[in-house]
């Protein structure tokens, strides 16, 4: 059916193109972008379409839409799209993929763009920020979204379990590791509900992890991404602890467990602040939102990124890349600065952030996010990531097991990881 | 030449041409069905899997024989295809024999048999991936399996984190799914073998076991065989339980052939290899099933 429908749309268009063509311009020129993003909240999509509908009054031909796709497949779907002749115009991506996007030549460059558009002022968005998304100089994806990692504590939880808050001891200045698994393990001991979360892990998405490892200096390869780093002592040492903290003290929920915390069965989550939307609003507990502890090499922090990227050579090309700098000129940052903590310099100050953040205490906004998007680093992504990913994935589950050889296990994993990442 | 004046003469349209036209126009829509769905893609995976197409660099060039060179190469492809052996044998073996015992248990004149013959082939009109997420929760480690085992003092394994386990898992998953179907048609099987046989047997002094090896399974081996052609396919096209239960682990130790290729193709973009391993698969179904139906003269036995 579908077929018949396809070829009677041929033949009309093979009538009235030309015809558009000779008579009446404005057909020719109208343009329709659109946009893949892996968020489907509706206050999200409002700004969006503010943002497309103004962009509009300067462009009157262009109209922008938003297709959402569900975040866990987002990738596969995207390049699904690319694979089948469908590629969208604009697309976000996500950091652990960014390597991949920006060396792939699939984007357009945006940098000369957005130094050519008026009142963008590229010098404002900070280096730190960009560094994942540029290459030979020039910007491929505009870093739209910088989310720092931290940890959102249920104090009622805490409290019962007569452990110390970690209000409490970032005051004294005991805020580690070792006494955030130490709280975690009093709740858990419990029974009533479980200790630390690192929430999307699912002892899949082992990238989560970095915002513990991170803390040990442990990285999962080599700053050239050439060398398999599983096997060096910060992180033999970091896994080691999370495996102890897992498997000999409970501090965290085993593999095949389901636990959520915005449900108030856990003590603690390490995610990012943007899902301060899922605390609940009925039946609240007394929440609060604390920074990573220090690891043994002192105070770090961990940022999660989103960037927002053209296709080249597509006939739309220049006009998404236009759009781009216009959705992310300092005034629309600001707005989208209302979910995605801004890449902007100036934007990322306690007032700007108060007023679009009303969830969040000043020190909260303070100590969390202006430290953690300043001094964070990106989560670990690399060229063909989606195998590395998997690779790494299918290595590690010989340790989430309560009797695993860490050490050997990690050796088998960089084993296995080794050649991919050598490519 | 008289001969041939006369063919012309003859009105083109002959009541043989017109029932061959006739029988083309109807089975035309599932021919074109089957050309434009299952041929033409059929041919362009072939194609594809001559070529290397990097799908975000836009790149795609001719490369040979080499993806079938990595094919023969792939460290990982050992492991996949025992993984898909061993399930589709335990798939296989316990579906097969659950169903005709369910078939056997159900084939009485009991007042109220057919609720339960309802109940056992009601998974199989159940939303597959609906089922699989119900099954996941089950399966958890603080699950509901596990749950119902502890309250008998017992401590459950971590089904889908064990590789032993987790492949269980989702073998009977899948069993319990589809076990409903086979029932059926072992069902309408038994019910077509003559009574009057069984009588004769009787008479003749022959135990239960003995009327059902020497009748019952001769009768009904049509249906084991079309059963288990249809069985021995579907578990080498498993997909969704995988990706809903294990995502091929713990390990590699789930990860079927279907499921490598999907990864292989759309996770890790390598289009091109995909496409090599999909045709592998094809050349396993055309072998097994080819091999089923030569197995069919010697093993299957037809009442006529």
């Amino acid at each position: 059916m579908k077929l018949t429908y396809l070829k009677a749309s041929a033949a009309l268009a093979g009538i009235l193109v030309p015809l558009a063509a000779s008579g009446v311009t404005w057909a020719q020129d109208a343009v329709n972008l659109r946009m893949t993003i892996w968020s489907a909240n509706e206050a999200h999509l409002a700004m969006f379409n503010e943002i497309a509908a103004g962009f509009k009054e300067t462009h009157p031909n262009v109209t922008v839409t938003f297709e959402p796709i569900p975040f866990e497949n987002y990738t596969t779907t995207l390049t699904t799209q690319i694979a089948g002749g469908n590629p969208p115009d604009l697309a976000w991506i996500l950091e652990t993929t960014a390597a991949d996007f920006v060396n792939s030549g699939a984007l357009a460059p945006l940098t000369d763009a957005f130094a050519a558009t008026e009142g963008y002022d590229l010098e404002d968005v900070t280096e730190q920020a960009t560094a994942l998304w540029t290459r030979d100089g020039q910007l491929y994806a505009y870093p739209f979204s910088t989310s720092p990692f931290a940890i959102f504590v249920n104090n009622d939880l805490v409290t019962a379990a007569g452990a110390t808050a970690p209000a409490e001891l970032i005051a004294n200045g005991e805020w580690t590791w070792e006494n955030a698994f130490a709280t975690a393990k009093a709740v858990a001991d419990g029974g009533q509900a479980d200790g630390l979360i690192v929430r999307d892990f699912n002892y899949q998405t082992w990238q989560n992890l970095a915002s513990i490892w991170n803390g040990w200096g442990a990285s999962p390869w080599s700053e050239d991404g050439k060398t398999c780093a599983f096997t060096d002592a910060p992180m033999v040492e970091a896994l080691t602890r999370i495996h102890e903290a897992i498997f000999a003290e409970g501090a965290m929920p085993g593999p095949g467990e389901n636990v959520d915390f915005f449900a108030g069965n856990a003590a603690m989550t390490i995610t990012q602040i943007s899902r301060a939307s899922l605390l609940p609003k009925d039946d609240p507990f007394d929440w609060d939102l604390v920074p990573l502890p220090e690891g043994p090499i002192g105070a770090y922090a961990v940022v999660g990124q989103a960037g927002v990227g053209a296709f080249a050579n597509r006939p739309n090309t220049q006009v998404a890349v236009e759009f781009l700098a216009y959705m992310t000129n300092p005034e629309n940052s600001q707005k989208l600065a209302q979910f995605f903590p801004p890449a902007r310099a100036s934007l990322l100050n306690a007032d700007t952030l108060a007023a679009t953040n009303p969830l969040l205490s000043a020190e909260q906004l303070e100590t969390v996010v202006i430290a953690g998007i300043s001094t964070g680093t990106v989560l670990p992504g690399h060229t063909n990531f989606a195998q590395i990913q998997q690779t790494v994935r299918s290595g590690l589950d010989a340790m989430w097991v309560p009797d695993a050889d860490v050490p050997a296990v990690l050796q088998s994993v960089c084993d296995s990881v080794g050649p991919l990442l050598a490519r | 030449m008289s001969l041939a004046t006369e063919k012309e003469t003859r009105p083109f349209w002959t009541i043989a041409r017109r029932d061959a036209a006739a029988g083309y126009l109807f089975i035309a829509p599932q021919l074109i069905g089957i050309v434009i769905f299952v041929l033409i893609p059929l041919g362009l995976v072939f194609w594809y899997s001559l070529h290397e197409w990097n799908v975000l660099a836009n790149s795609f060039n001719y490369v040979g024989a080499a993806n079938y060179q990595m094919l023969l190469a792939d460290p990982s492809l050992p492991q996949v295809l025992t993984a898909s052996a061993i399930f589709s044998a335990g798939l296989v073996v316990l579906n097969l024999s659950l169903a005709l015992l369910l078939a056997v248990l159900l084939d009485q004149k009991l007042k109220g048999i057919v609720v339960f013959r309802t109940l056992f082939f009601s998974p199989v009109v159940v939303s597959l991936v609906a089922w699989t997420i119900v099954w996941s929760f089950l399966l958890q480690n603080n699950g509901g399996i596990n749950g119902m085992l502890s309250a008998f003092g017992i401590e459950g394994p971590n089904w889908l984190r064990t590789p032993t386990t987790a492949m269980i898992s989702v073998v009977v998953v899948q069993v319990f799914k589809n076990v409903g179907l086979n029932m059926i048609l072992f069902l309408a099987a038994l019910q077509g073998v003559p009574k009057e046989l069984y009588e004769a047997a009787r008479v003749d002094g022959a135990g239960a076991f003995k009327q059902f090896r020497r009748i019952t399974l001769p009768l009904i081996s049509p249906t084991i065989l079309l059963t288990s052609i249809i069985t021995i396919v579907g578990s080498l096209q498993v997909f969704a339980q995988i990706a809903v239960l294990t995502q091929g682990g713990p390990g590699m130790s789930t990860t079927v052939l279907v499921y490598y290729l999907y990864q292989q193709a759309f996770q890790f973009h390598f289009f091109g290899y995909g496409s090599t391993l999909s045709i592998l698969l094809f050349v396993i179904v055309a072998v097994l099933t080819f091999a089923q139906w030569q197995l069919r003269k010697r093993v299957v036995f037809y009442e006529n």
